[in-house]
């Protein structure tokens, strides 16, 4: 077996898999999947204003959590039919890049409330607070 | 070859390299890898949103006895602030659709229309701010408002640069047309537009409607 033939073979391995790997000829998004996005994105918009703007929900913990989940969910629908987000564009690597970045997001965003509120909450009271406390 | 493999010493140094690293070229189309690329950008972009959001959870509710959220926010100037950068999302969408048929003068149309909600959701923007500062809510005032005016303008900041590229991108069209390198722009312009569009869900819900609520 010559060398020759084994880059041959190696080049034409590698072409393929170039072709395989980067979509970017094949158009992006239709009319349809524009629409449907938009119309999800409408919906999960208003609801959550309406929710906190007529005071839906009393409780401020539940109304915190369910606007939360409404932000996630519209989150999710941008990501598939404005950004067209799915494992095969660019052979799989901008998918891959969202998942990592978002867990470094999520360890950011809720190790700084966990440490910081219990850094509050262990600090020295305030002299308005001692005043209050009973004995 | 069997006894070349035994004793790898044995090699030209040229042949010992090729074993291990791939030393042809291969043809890469022009821009092949812009879209990654632009894609790893945003990503790191979102990372300095996350550290904004991050400072904001931290110091949001920290008034220093100055104006709060509740005095300070209006919800329905964000909503229709939330509404003008939808509508500039579905009509970049619908850009992205005439680029994908071919035809210019309707990918120019629909870019000024995404640029003319991208100009009245800034303006709204500095406006609103505008009134803030004049009722004293300022961004020295509070570790609140510091951390809210940081967040918001960083993300006003991406959209003017969106709006300053999406005007570039009109220049670049009429003088080249749909080339292939074109294409590419509007291509990663989308990805961006879209993207501040996903950041401003989380200003919206965070920010403003959480901000109400404490």
């Amino acid at each position: 077996m010559s060398a020759d033939t084994t880059h041959a073979s190696n080049e034409a391995a590698h072409h393929s898999q170039a072709h395989g790997g980067h979509g970017h000829d094949e158009p992006h998004g239709s009319m349809r999947e524009y629409m449907i996005g938009f119309g999800l994105s409408v919906i999960l918009t208003a609801i959550p204003f309406w929710l906190i703007i007529n005071h839906v929900i009393a409780d401020k913990v539940t109304a915190g959590l369910v606007i939360s989940a409404f932000a996630a969910v519209q989150v999710v629908v941008h990501m598939i039919f404005f950004l067209h987000m799915n494992g095969k564009v660019e052979g799989g690597w901008n998918l891959l890049a969202l998942i990592f970045t978002a867990i470094v997001v999520l360890i950011v965003l809720s190790g700084s409330l966990w440490v910081m509120y219990h850094l509050q909450a262990n600090m020295m009271p305030t002299m308005a607070q001692m005043q209050n406390l009973p004995g | 070859m069997s006894r070349a493999a035994a004793a790898p010493g044995n090699l030209d140094p040229q042949a010992l390299t090729a074993r291990f690293y791939d030393l042809h070229e291969h043809e890469h189309p022009d821009g092949g890898s812009t879209m990654l690329g632009f894609w790893i950008y945003l990503m790191s972009d979102l990372l300095i949103f996350a550290m904004l959001f991050a400072a904001f959870g931290v110091l949001g509710a920290n008034y220093a006895a100055g104006p709060g959220a509740k005095d300070v926010f209006e919800l329905p100037t964000v909503a229709f602030n939330t509404a003008m950068l939808l509508f500039s999302s579905i009509t970049y969408g619908f850009a992205m659709l005439a680029m994908n048929t071919g035809k210019k003068t309707q990918v120019q149309f629909w870019l000024v229309v995404t640029a003319i909600f991208g100009v009245i959701f800034v303006s709204t923007e500095l406006r609103e701010f505008a009134g803030m500062i004049a009722d004293g809510a300022t961004p020295q005032r509070s570790a609140f408002l510091s951390s809210f005016f940081t967040l918001v303008s960083t993300h006003g900041i991406h959209v003017s640069f969106g709006i300053i590229w999406i005007c570039v991108s009109l220049v670049q069209l009429q003088k080249q047309g749909l080339t292939a390198a074109n294409r590419r722009r509007l291509m990663c312009l989308s990805l961006f537009w879209h993207f501040l569009d996903v950041v401003w869900i989380g200003v919206f819900t965070f920010v403003y409607l959480m901000g109400t609520l404490r």
